[in-house]
């Protein structure tokens, strides 16, 4: 390796007397992009967080060596005057403000006090053009896609002339296509001198850009892997490092017995909450059989969301057209209190604003949308919901100090499972899944896969969305995917391959086109 | 020794205020030189602060759903003016008048509801606008003037007490003092029997020293206001009132439905609605139920005037939501007792109180009062930031 960028050693930093950072030594080269891994609470953002100086100088033992220099960041802003930014999971921009505006918060290019917009739309131009984003500075950063946001991020990254660019999971809310654009933008920075240190959970993605993978688990580094002759990583060996134990396959085998049709859509329309001429969701039609896992695939934005919010309840849209069937007969849900009245459920894909209320405990978010259940004339059994948490906690292995533990202070994964244990307590015979395992570690994902195994052989439907095609391909007995709010395709069994789903929404993109072009 | 350590900890909010509470009558009770708590400033304590207490209850359900609601004075004014105008100059019976004010105020919450549930505007703007509205409505109905007196059934919600007057034991009101075992023994036997069924259930009970010195708390608390109420008047009619909404809303929000929805309307509304919460129902149940508590507040403040004036009311609304927050309540929605309300709520009273006793002036009693609800919402935020790091 030749001279070292950063070079982190013995680094400890304990909270409450736990250490979530061991004796942590960590070495980055001057032309790299280094993959940071582990599981969820490893120690991962707390080691970038005593990096970037989020955790101040003296807060921690150690010695943090950059470009040659000991650094004692006393804050964010020392460490980004020496060139080391870090882009957060939850993106650290401004809605309501523009491009520009964000690229240079905090950084204003002024005289004087007094801004000169020339200049700031000049040099935010130039960055832009960098990380190869075609907008109008101005644009107001609510008006563009969470793909465009990310590229923003990193665009005012180099207006603070970054040599070192941490990014924690930046593409957890990407598509592929985004994924891609994003993983390729580190490629093409490396070779401007920009190092970057990538956390994911996404090996494919770290193992396609990456010069070497470095895996932290409880807090110490387990081994920095580079790649073989063959220049591959190995991921199975990734994993078992990550998690420490071997796991034999990412996704649990399960034996398919599908029974009779239960739920089917028919025609399904649906059109945007606020434009009422614009729809979302056109004319699907889609069919779930008891025991059987099917799944959505397709791009972020293709409507897969919303056509399973529109389907509990019309949580989702306006002017709703098309008909629901249960076991032949069609049903009317109006709203949530119907689909949970006819043993539908709907898991949200953000689970922090949608799926729980984090100031509360576990123990009344599994029960909220089941108190009819546990109650006799609107009084509620305190008991017996006492008695329901804990069967759902333990049943899920919930890991907590208790039901009374507050849901924001879990990780991520149990997080997830206290969500998912509250549809479970409704006893549904529909499940729609929403990106399940977005966020949450490989340990916790391999249970939550189990947890649908288990759902699937106990004769329920399940409807998995995802974006991570993988996970389609490993979970699913068969593949709707969705472009552009309709039914693109489906695909089953031997057909299903990433290849054939990215072939259907390719041909579907066109058609579309070409419908639009008439 | 360490459960008693872990107690307190997990419950230093509630507790706290109840400690605070508790010191401000000891430091009130000697630097006003015992007046404090001499039985006629304890039953005056129960009739002036009844009203603010009545209005925080229903306040703090408000604020539950992460808003506020500044009409209540203006609607508590409101209630008065029409009471007066309908016994006064219609000559409408107690019983018509009181009925017919409630329905107004149910009314006057019902017209917030509307807009902040359905309209989806603001809920302070709503109030804010209501707070001008019935205000000025108020004046148009009095005319700018304090109509009375009032029929004597009336003024007893407010200044009466208790019948059973003339039955005393050694200068102490018997129905007080038999009042005050009851619920001693009352309070006793449902701690005893909810600590037997959470055994039964083979939950964690509370060590048996914490139970036991809780009793014992609320035992003497109770017969010492009871004791002290014998000696002078015996119980204000307005007390069981008060006790009664302090009983019922405890239920309602720790034990109901409704209740659970209306913390989770507060805590995330989003998922509250996919959880199958109809938020918005839940929403307009809350102001609508503001309104009936401002009406009886209305009534009591009414009575306790013995007329109707037009400034009744005024700033009610800010002794109310202060009360609230005093009482552990987040300003973000999701958290809060009713306990706690009405436990800063007296705080306040207590403060009041005494501060006039001393012969404090009125404008430095606000700032003081300003001071209290600054500190006890700033210990509130470092006791959570605490728990957060811990």
């Amino acid at each position: 390796m030749q001279h070292p960028l950063l070079e982190m050693r013995n680094i400890t930093k304990a909270f409450a007397g736990v250490k979530a950072s061991d004796g942590v030594s960590f070495t980055v080269g001057e032309d790299e992009i280094r993959a940071l891994v582990g599981e969820n609470g490893a120690g991962k953002s707390t080691l970038m967080n005593v990096l970037s100086g989020v955790y101040p100088h003296g807060s921690y033992s150690g010695q943090i060596v950059f470009d040659g220099r000991a650094c004692a960041f006393r804050n964010i802003g020392d460490s980004e005057r020496q060139g080391i930014v870090i882009i957060h999971q939850e993106l650290a921009l401004i809605s309501e403000l523009s491009i520009a505006e964000n690229m240079f918060l905090g950084n204003e290019q002024a005289r004087a006090g007094v801004i000169d917009w020339n200049r700031t739309y000049h040099e935010a131009r130039e960055r832009l053009n960098v990380v190869g984003l075609d907008e109008n500075p101005a644009t107001l950063v609510g008006d563009i896609g969470v793909g465009k946001q990310q590229l923003v991020e990193i665009a005012k990254a180099l207006t603070k002339d970054v040599r070192l660019l941490i990014l924690d999971e930046p593409t957890a809310a990407l598509n592929d296509a985004e994924s891609e654009q994003l993983l390729q933008l580190l490629v093409d920075l490396k070779r401007q001198g920009v190092v970057s240190i990538l956390i994911s959970h996404k090996l494919n993605e770290v193992s396609q850009v990456a010069d070497a993978i470095t895996v932290i688990r409880d807090g110490r580094v387990i081994e920095t892997l580079e790649r073989d002759e063959a220049g591959e990583f190995h991921e199975d060996r990734v994993i078992k490092s990550m998690v420490g134990r071997p796991i034999v396959d990412r996704f649990p085998a399960r034996e398919v017995s599908l029974g009779p049709e239960a739920f089917r859509v028919e025609r399904w329309t649906v059109y945007h909450p606020d434009h009422e001429d614009r729809k979302v969701v056109n004319e699907v039609s889609i069919s779930l059989r008891q025991g059987e896992v099917v799944g959505l695939a397709g791009l972020m934005g293709a409507g897969r969301t919303e056509l399973a919010m529109s389907l509990f309840g019309r949580s989702y849209g306006q002017k709703h057209s098309g008909r629901i069937l249960l076991d032949g007969q069609p049903i009317e849900l109006r709203d949530v209190n119907d689909a949970i009245k006819h043993n539908i459920a709907y898991m949200t894909e953000d689970r922090k604003s949608l799926g729980l209320i984090l100031i509360d405990d576990i123990r009344r978010n599994i029960s909220l949308p089941n108190l009819a259940k546990i109650s006799l004339n609107a009084v509620i059994d305190g008991n017996r919901e006492v008695a329901a948490a804990q069967d759902y906690r333990k049943r899920l292995s919930i890991r907590s100090s208790g039901i009374d533990q507050m849901v924001e202070s879990l990780s991520g994964g149990n997080q997830q499972k206290v969500a998912l244990g509250k549809w479970l307590m409704s006893e549904p015979r529909i499940l729609l899944l929403d990106e399940p395992t977005r966020g949450i570690d490989v340990g916790a994902k391999y249970e939550i896969y189990t947890i649908i195994n288990q759902l699937a052989a106990a004769g329920k439907c399940l409807l998995l969305i995802s974006s991570e095609l993988p996970e389609l391909l490993g979970m699913c007995d068969r593949i709707y995917v969705v472009n552009q709010g309709e039914i693109a395709g489906e695909v089953t069994g031997s057909q299903a391959t990433q290849e054939a789903i990215m072939k259907i929404i390719m041909t579907h993109q066109r058609q579309v086109k070409e419908r639009g072009a008439r | 020794m360490s459960s008693l350590k872990a107690f307190f900890r997990s419950n230093i909010r509630q507790n706290g205020m109840v400690i605070a509470l508790v010191f401000i009558m000891v430091l009130f009770q000697i630097l006003t030189g015992g007046i404090l708590f001499v039985p006629m400033n304890i039953t005056n304590l129960v009739l002036q602060n009844s009203y603010i207490l009545i209005l925080a209850i229903g306040m703090l359900l408000c604020i539950l759903t992460g808003n506020i609601d500044l009409s209540v004075g203006s609607v508590v004014a409101f209630v008065g003016a029409i009471s007066a105008v309908l016994m006064v100059r219609l000559g409408l019976g107690v019983g018509i008048t009181i009925l017919i004010a409630l329905l107004v105020g149910v009314g006057a919450g019902m017209f917030h509801g509307a807009f902040i549930a359905y309209m989806r505007i603001p809920a302070f703007i709503v109030t804010l606008a209501g707070m001008l509205i019935f205000r000025g409505l108020t004046l148009v109905i009095l005319r700018g003037q304090t109509i009375g007196p009032f029929d004597g059934a009336f003024q007893a919600l407010a200044a009466g007490y208790l019948p059973g007057r003339d039955v005393e034991v050694l200068g102490h009101n018997v129905v007080a003092v038999v009042a005050g075992l009851l619920l001693s023994i009352y309070f006793v036997v449902s701690l005893w029997l909810g600590r037997r069924s959470r055994a039964h259930y083979g939950f964690d009970p509370l060590p048996l020293s914490i139970e036991l010195g809780r009793m014992a708390f609320i035992v003497i608390a109770i017969n010492l206001l009871t004791l002290s109420l014998a000696r002078h008047n015996g119980i204000p009619i307005v007390l069981v009132l008060l006790l009664g909404l302090i009983t019922l809303y405890t239920f309602v929000t720790r034990k109901t439905i409704l209740g659970r929805h209306i913390y989770a309307l507060g805590g995330n509304e989003k998922a509250a609605r996919l959880s199958g919460v109809k938020t918005r129902r839940t929403m307009f149940l809350v102001y609508t139920n503001m309104g009936l508590l401002s009406a009886l507040a209305g009534i009591v403040v009414a009575g306790r005037l013995n007329a109707a004036t037009p400034k009744a009311g005024t700033m009610f609304e800010l002794d109310a939501i202060a009360a609230a927050f005093i009482g552990g309540a987040s300003a973000s929605g999701g958290i809060g007792t009713v306990i706690g309300a009405i436990v800063g709520g007296l705080v306040m009273g207590v403060l009041n109180n005494g501060m006039s006793i001393m012969g404090v002036s009125v404008d430095w009693q606000q700032a003081i009062k300003g001071l209290v609800l600054l500190a006890a919402v700033s210990f509130d935020v470092y006791t959570k930031n605490k728990a957060h790091r811990a």
